[in-house]
Parts: C-alpha cells; sequence; structure tokens
C-alpha cells in the first residue's frame, strides 16, 4: 500500500497521518478548509514519543486528493456519520479502515457504500496542541481485524504498514475479543470519568473501604463481562486487570468523555454505553448500571444544551 | 398585674397553669436551625440559644435580632454564641447542623443537655444515632421547611412546612417531653407534630432527597428539569423503589408516598427552578450529606440483606465526585 487517505486530522488521524508519511504517500481529509491549507503549507509536526514534521496533501474534499488505497476513518464517533457520508460515491477500491471507540463503527460507514472494512481498535493517544502539531504521548498499540469483505490478511499488511511507520500495531483474525475488551473498558472509564470529574486515577482501582470507587468500576465492568459471554465473545483481556495496571503506572489519564463534559461538548456515550446497552438487550442480560450511566451522562449534556 | 382593689383572689386565677419556661439551645443556626430559633423566641415562655461556629453570623443575631424574611417575617431575640461553654443547662436541644458535622457539634454541646432532651432536624439517616453516643435522650425528627441563610443574622424562608417529631428507639425521650417540644414549636409558628414512630416521616423525605438530590447534582439540572426526562425520572423511581423495600424491610411505614413528593415539587409553582443543596454544594465543592442520604439507605439495605445497587453507585459517584477536588 502506497497511498493513505487519514480523513478526520484530530489527535489519532494526525498520529496516524504524519507516522504514515514517513513509508507512504499520505493525505488528510480535514472539515476546516483552514486546517488543509495549514498542513499543506507547514506539514504535520509530531513531539512528545516522536519527534519530526511529515509532510502530507490536505484538502476538504475527497475529489482533491488523489485516490487512495488505505482510508483510515479516524474521526470521532459523534462525526463519524457525517465523515462517511462524505466518502459516498468516492473511492470505490479502497479499503476503509474504522478506529472509532464502541463498537459499530465499521456498521456505520457500510451504510454509505460498498467498501471493503477493516475494523480497528486504538490505545495510542496524544495530545493536539493545534492544526499541524500533534503530541505522542501513550505509544500503546492498534489493534486490527477484518471486518466487511475482509480477510485476515488484510489486516496483516495494514498492521505492518502502521508498524513500519513507527507506531504499534498488531493484527488479529477476529477483532472481537479485543474490540470488547475495550468497549466495557472504555464505558465503565469514561462514563465514572465524566460523572466524578476524577481523571482514571487510583480511585477507580480501590476497593478497600466500601465506599471506594472500584467497587462501582468492577460492578459496571462485571455488568459488561455477562454481555459479552453472553453475546459469545471471549475477551481479551479482563477489563479489570487492564483498569488496575492502567492506574498502577501512576498516571492520571483524561478519559475522551470527562475532556467532552469539561468542555461541554457532545460526549461518545451512544457509541461506547449506547452500544454496550443495545447488544445487552439484544442477548438479554440486564445492566442496570450502565443504564444508570447512560442515563446520567446523557442527562449531563441536555444541562448545557439549553 | 391584678389591682389592688381586685375582687378575684390572685391564687384562684388562672384557668390552667401557667406554660413552664423552658430553654432550647438551636446546634446549628443555619438556614433551618434559624427558622426553629426565630420561631420559638417569639413565645414568651421559651428562651432560646444559638450555636453556631460563624461567628460574623453569631455577632449579627446578638446585634440586631435573628431576622426572617420571605414566607414569615420574624426578627427575634435569640443569644447566640460559638463558645460551647456558654450554653446554660437547657431543656431542648434542636440539632441543625449539616449531618456530617452532627458528631462535633454534640460532642461540643452535650454538657447543656445533661437534664434535657434532644431533637435532630437535620437530613438524612443516622443522625439520631450520633446523637444518642452523646446525651441519654434523644428526639427523632423530620423537618420539611426550607430556606437560606442570605447575610449574617438574615434568613430567607422559602418553603413553609410541618415537623414531626417522636422517640428515638435506643435512647427515646418521654413522649411528654416530645410533645411539650412540638407544642411549642407549634405555637412558635412551626407546626410540628408529635409521632410515637417518627421513622415514617423521617423515611419519606430521606428518600427523596436520595431519589432526586444527587440526580441534580450529578447533572448540574435543576429539580424540575431533572423529572422532565423520562430515562433520568425512572432512575429516581429506581432509587424511590429501593428506598422503599430497605424501609419495608424494618417494618417501616411512611406516611406518603414520596413519588407524589416528587411531582409535586417539579411543579412551576413549587421546586421546579429549585437546585437541589447537593448540586448547590457540588457547584460550591463543599462536602455533600450523600452518607446519610444514598449512603444511609444503602448502608441500613446491606445490614437488612436489602440490596440497593442504585443507591450504592450513585453513593460512589458522589464521593467520587468530593474526591475529585
Amino acid at each position: 500500500m502506497t497511498r493513505v487517505c487519514v480523513a478526520g486530522a484530530g489527535v489519532i488521524g494526525s498520529l496516524f497521518a504524519a507516522h504514515l508519511g514517513r513509508v507512504a504517500e499520505v493525505s488528510a481529509l480535514t472539515r476546516r478548509e483552514e486546517h488543509a491549507a495549514a498542513l499543506r503549507e507547514r506539514g504535520l509536526r509530531v513531539s512528545g514519543r516522536a519527534d519530526f514534521t511529515a509532510s502530507l496533501g490536505a484538502a476538504t474534499e475527497p475529489d482533491a486528493l488523489p485516490e487512495p488505497e488505505l482510508v483510515i476513518v479516524a474521526c470521532k464517533g459523534t462525526d463519524l456519520d457525517t465523515v462517511a457520508s462524505r466518502l459516498e460515491g468516492h473511492w470505490p477500491d479502497a479499503i476503509l479502515m474504522t478506529v472509532q471507540n464502541g463498537i459499530g463503527a465499521d456498521e456505520v460507514v457500510a451504510r454509505h457504500g460498498d467498501w471493503r472494512l477493516l475494523a480497528a481498535v486504538t490505545f495510542m493517544s496524544g495530545t493536539r496542541h493545534d492544526d499541524t502539531h500533534v503530541e505522542y504521548v501513550l505509544d500503546t498499540a492498534t489493534w486490527v481485524g477484518p471486518a466487511r469483505g475482509t480477510t485476515y490478511a488484510d489486516a496483516q499488511a495494514v498492521a505492518e504498514l502502521i508498524a513500519s511507520s513507527g507506531l504499534k500495531a498488531e493484527a488479529f483474525p477476529d477483532l472481537r475479543p479485543a474490540q470488547w475488551s475495550k468497549l466495557i473498558f472504555n464505558a465503565t472509564v469514561n462514563t465514572v470519568a465524566a460523572l466524578t470529574g476524577l481523571p482514571h486515577d487510583a480511585h477507580f482501582a480501590a476497593l478497600d473501604r466500601p465506599t471506594d470507587l472500584g467497587h462501582l468500576v468492577k460492578g459496571l465492568m462485571d455488568e459488561g463481562k455477562a454481555v459479552a459471554a453472553a453475546a459469545g465473545v471471549e475477551l481479551r483481556e479482563d477489563p479489570w486487570q487492564m483498569n488496575v495496571l492502567a492506574t498502577k503506572r501512576g498516571s492520571a489519564h483524561y478519559p475522551s468523555m470527562l475532556e467532552d463534559v469539561e468542555a461541554r461538548r457532545p460526549t461518545e456515550l451512544d457509541m461506547i454505553t449506547g452500544a454496550l446497552v443495545r447488544e445487552a438487550r439484544r442477548v438479554g442480560v440486564p445492566v442496570p448500571l450502565h443504564e444508570t450511566m447512560e442515563r446520567l451522562v446523557k442527562a449531563r449534556e441536555d444541562s448545557w444544551s439549553a | 398585674m391584678v389591682g389592688v382593689g381586685s375582687t378575684e383572689p390572685r391564687a384562684q386565677a388562672p384557668a390552667w397553669p401557667a406554660p413552664e419556661r423552658i430553654t432550647v439551645a438551636v446546634i446549628g443556626c443555619g438556614a433551618v436551625g434559624s427558622l426553629f430559633a426565630a420561631n420559638l423566641a417569639t413565645l414568651d415562655d421559651v428562651e432560646v440559644w444559638a450555636y453556631d461556629l460563624a461567628r460574623e453570623h453569631v455577632d449579627a443575631i446578638n446585634r440586631d435580632g435573628l431576622r426572617l424574611t420571605g414566607a414569615g417575617e420574624v426578627t427575634a431575640r435569640v443569644r447566640a454564641t460559638s463558645d460551647a461553654g456558654e450554653l446554660p443547662a437547657c431543656d431542648y436541644g434542636i440539632v441543625a447542623t449539616k449531618a456530617m458535622h452532627t458528631d462535633s457539634a454534640i460532642a461540643a454541646t452535650a454538657h447543656a443537655f445533661a437534664n434535657g432532651c434532644v431533637a435532630t432536624v437535620q437530613n438524612g439517616i443516622g443522625n439520631e444515632e450520633v446523637l444518642a453516643r452523646h446525651v441519654e435522650r434523644v428526639i427523632r425528627g423530620t423537618t420539611f421547611p426550607a430556606g437560606r441563610v442570605v447575610a449574617p443574622g438574615v434568613v430567607q424562608w422559602d418553603v413553609k412546612g410541618d415537623t414531626s417529631l417522636g422517640p428515638f428507639e435506643d435512647r427515646p425521650a418521654p413522649f411528654e417531653e416530645v410533645e411539650r417540644l412540638a407544642d411549642a414549636c407549634s405555637r412558635g409558628g412551626m407546626p410540628t407534630r408529635a409521632v410515637r414512630d417518627a421513622r415514617g416521616p423521617q423515611w419519606r423525605k430521606v428518600i427523596f432527597n436520595a431519589a432526586t438530590n444527587p440526580l441534580g447534582a450529578l447533572t448540574g439540572l435543576t429539580h424540575g428539569r431533572v423529572c422532565e426526562q423520562p430515562p433520568l425520572r425512572r432512575l429516581a423511581s429506581q432509587l424511590v423503589d429501593e428506598g422503599k423495600a430497605v424501609a419495608g424491610a424494618q417494618g417501616i411505614v411512611l406516611d406518603a408516598d414520596p413519588e407524589e413528593l416528587i411531582d409535586y415539587a417539579a411543579r412551576p409553582d413549587v421546586a421546579y427552578d429549585h437546585k437541589a443543596s447537593m448540586l448547590q454544594d457540588v457547584e460550591a465543592r463543599r462536602q455533600t450529606e450523600v452518607d446519610f442520604l444514598n449512603g444511609g439507605i444503602a448502608e441500613f439495605g446491606r445490614r437488612l440483606g436489602v440490596p440497593a445497587p442504585t443507591h450504592e453507585a450513585i453513593w460512589a459517584l458522589v464521593k467520587g465526585v468530593e474526591a475529585s477536588w
């Protein structure tokens, strides 16, 4: 694969675009023209765990970009439908890869065209400083798996491309065990952080006193695990262990939903907790705690919309 | 005074014995404490003291009297102090601090009630147990009037309402003592019933508060807007149902359905725009009363083997909010 387009140049999109720019011809599809212009003129700088500036093409319309073989759809889940509709009718031979939180992103994209699809989850994180500068913070992996019309070999090829660019990536014959581990982890950590204002820190794993937050975190994760089991998904990692490990590192990561709530932006609630609750109903597993969290975060969003 | 030339023999004059003078100390003279203190102080037969740690408030009360405005206009002479040593021996204490300050407040003032009875009119459950660690005769109480301190010595009286008092089962005040305090409160303008079992009104209020206050605190919505969103209103009902189960397991008969109170309060002419006190606390980054509301229900539930998972979850979230400051 020699031509890649990254649709949506937020933190994750920028990290992909800049790194892949070192091993492929990369373009970025942006929402704002000034963002595209800035990328064309100044390139895209990465700091933090890497330090370089990549040059790349950028435009707000697919027609203005060279036809790619791989499109990484890296916008936020809340923008996914809009971005996918802008790709409608373009690049029928490309493989589109979704990297949104939650599950079901590939299904949203599938409604807008017949592309072959890959599904991915990414654990890397960064901080966006401005339109042309992103800081690479957590160098954790991106996991890629086949979705509509693709095979494990396609997933391996993309994972190798990503790995060759300096990011971490791994392919899986079936992404669901990884995706579900992350879904349960995210549905829990993001909503608890958004409602309490706490970054993902040691409070989330504390179980010593009856009022410690770890009990709620565990309860939410146990509900999620019951849904996964009923859906026939064997989790790749235990979400509680992921939680304990992440908080033991001593860092206090700000989950995106907490950042969204603090900035009074719409959250990815529907793609994360919403997806889990819908799946729970489908398989007939009660998830009263996740429903409680969903109602509270939804109401929190409503509190600043009026 | 009977005149010299009166034909009525003085000793036989009263139709009933003149009420014995009583001394009442209000412990924690915030909004609710002030409503009791000022109204009781309008009675000739009640001497009222107020114990509060806010010096400016105490000084203003001693200088200008304690003033209520809004639902009632009262300016009353109240002896206020921040020094528990100044309190005389009292017949009654009325504890009205925030629930998390009960222990320190009663520890400091218990000496004044060596021969008296102490009532709580605080939010939540568990306050009586704390009082009983320090004093002999305890009165379980629940009060609905509300207000806020708007300036030192001045309290805005927002909502009138009833109060219920009854002996606390573990360390009961004699019922006639409960009646005497209820009578004084009622005569002073705070309608109060003495009841044998005061748990029903208390649990109704606790369930109401625990089902609504934290939803406001966690979402930022006023009471009316919480009730307008069907999923959130259902969450309140879920909390009510768990609370009712925990109350029922103790044989407590609620004196009214908290659901009715929730819907009544949501009316535009009642408390639609009211920000729950817990939301006000969260916005001001003050410790909340969640331990005594959702925490109280959850702990009683655990002890009784009645699950209250939603109260547990809400309790953990609000504690998390407090931990984030």
